[in-house]
């Protein structure tokens, strides 16, 4: 008990001292999944817009395929982005592998699915409402989009937030494409599970207080945001 | 008996209906072999709760397609009512999540209009529907008949030839339906065909020159607004007239 508190006290004091070491991981994780939901939201927010706008054939199938992508396991993502970037994979030559790039791309496939899901639903739903207005006012459907999109911009904050909450927190995907190196590719997830399983509880401990405010403040974020949209959707 | 008076230059634009059909679910929703809208309107169209007066709205503007027929504006199959110069107010005003004046700017910003004259124009606008006050509030916290007034400014924005106005004062106070009226009135007067639907006699009194009675997905009736409160032709008008008319 007593080991647990001298840890607690150690951790503390990593924080407030802004330890260099901490703070680099810390600093190295927000690069990679703010990277990822920049890169996600890229793709996701056309590609959900397109699907909630467009219609031809099989739109409902890649919708459900959407979906179902929305929980993809970030391990499995992690093993197949290994293997693409692998020295014996197709693309070996860029040499990602364990760089912080390579987990940068893991990140993105397992938030674009989730940004461009809710981008569909958030469109879809404000598309209802604003299809025939809009249609009279003489837009055609391509030209809906930036309209849909614009108006829709609280909810969509929410969706990149959630992407956001699932990156941050993410462990399978980066451990592998990464391969947790000292100062290189670190991030708070990885360094944890290792210095946990090392014994080393302090800096453990400190980058989970961290990671926990974090997605606190995420979810926060999120369900504030989630409430000031209520009136405006009535 | 109307003490809103439309003249001046006369509504010149045209619009035939020939052999309209619409179903939806299996159901003949609207059924108008021929309709004519010429004349210096406004056009009121009457009729009870699910006649089809919204449907049949919503076909003259070109938003949905009808099964068979056609409608042609001044001798021209219509496409798209916007293309064609049409505006219309819908019955439940669609509010884009920005400010009022925002929403006016959206519609003029179309228009290739440069700044300084956007932003009189808006100003104008305002102030015509009596919303100079409101220009920065969201358009969505607008009170019902706030967000009426604001819609019906819209559709003025786009500087339409025809215009369709879906019960445009369902949701307002006297004063400011006298007002919505006077506004109708003189749109009319310059020349922009009115079609609107209410359920106000008193307002298609003052308001119509002719109208159409609809029961059914069908126009049961369609007369000089005169002949049709003074003696309506058909039975239906005049169940319609004494409050007995049901779909
Ligand atoms: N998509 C649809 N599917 C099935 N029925 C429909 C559909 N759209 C409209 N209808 C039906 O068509 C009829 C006419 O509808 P419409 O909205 O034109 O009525 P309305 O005359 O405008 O009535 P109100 O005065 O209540 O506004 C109604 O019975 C309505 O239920
Ligand atoms: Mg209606």
């Amino acid at each position: 008990m007593g080991t647990f508190t001298s840890e607690f006290l150690q951790a503390l004091h990593l924080i407030v001292t802004g330890d260099g070491d901490l703070w680099g991981i810390v600093l190295l994780s927000l690069w990679v999944s703010l990277s990822a939901v920049a890169v996600g939201a890229a793709i996701g927010m056309p590609m959900g817009a397109a699907l909630a706008v467009g219609r031809f054939p099989g739109r409902r199938a890649l919708v459900v395929l959407l979906n179902a992508l929305m929980g993809l396991p970030p391990v499995v993502v992690g093993l197949c982005v290994y293997l693409l970037l692998s020295r014996a994979g197709p693309l070996g030559v860029l040499g990602l592998l364990y760089t912080p790039g390579a987990m940068v791309i893991a990140q993105t496939i397992i938030v674009t699915p989730i940004i461009a899901a809710l981008t569909r639903q958030i469109v879809e739903g404000l598309d209802a409402e604003y299809a025939e207005q809009l249609k009279s006012l003489g837009l055609s459907r391509l030209a809906s989009v930036p309209v849909l999109l614009w108006d829709g911009r609280r909810a969509l904050l929410t969706a990149l937030l959630a992407g956001f909450g699932r990156a941050i927190a993410e462990v399978g995907a980066v451990i592998i494409v990464g391969g947790n190196i000292n100062h290189v590719t670190r991030v708070m997830t990885t360094t944890i599970a290792l210095e946990t399983s090392k014994g080393n509880l302090a800096l453990a401990l400190a980058l989970g207080a961290i990671l926990i405010t974090i997605a606190i403040s995420v979810t926060a974020a999120v369900s504030l945001l989630g409430a000031r949209q209520g009136p405006a959707h009535a | 008996m109307r003490d809103v008076t439309v003249e001046g230059q006369l509504a010149s634009t045209r619009i035939d209906v020939t052999a309209l059909r619409l179903s939806r679910s299996g159901r003949q929703v609207l059924d108008v072999p021929h309709l004519v809208l010429e004349g210096p309107g406004p056009t009121a169209i009457l009729g009870p709760n699910g006649a089809g007066k919204s449907l049949l709205l919503r076909c003259l503007h070109g938003l949905i397609a009808q099964d068979t027929g056609t409608i042609a504006q001044d001798g021209r199959r219509l496409r798209s009512g916007a293309a064609a110069g049409q505006a219309m107010v819908f019955q439940r005003p669609v509010l884009l999540r920005r400010s009022v004046a925002a929403n006016l700017a959206f519609v003029l910003r179309r228009q290739r209009l440069g700044h300084a004259t956007r932003q009189k124009r808006i100003a104008e606008l305002l102030e015509e529907g009596g919303l100079s006050t409101k220009a920065r509030q969201p358009a969505r916290s607008l009170s019902g008949g706030e967000a009426q007034r604001l819609a019906i400014l819209r559709a003025l924005a786009t500087g339409p030839r025809v215009l369709f106005l879906d019960e445009p004062t369902s949701a307002l106070d006297p004063a400011a339906t006298a007002k919505i009226e006077t506004m109708i009135a003189r749109i009319a007067s310059e020349g922009v065909r009115v079609v609107l639907v209410t359920h106000d006699i008193g307002q298609a009194r003052r308001l119509a020159h002719d109208i159409i009675l609809m029961q059914g997905g069908r126009v049961a009736e369609h007369s000089p607004a005169g002949a049709f409160f003074a003696r309506p032709l058909t039975q239906a008008g005049r169940l319609y007239l004494s409050g007995e008319l049901l779909i």
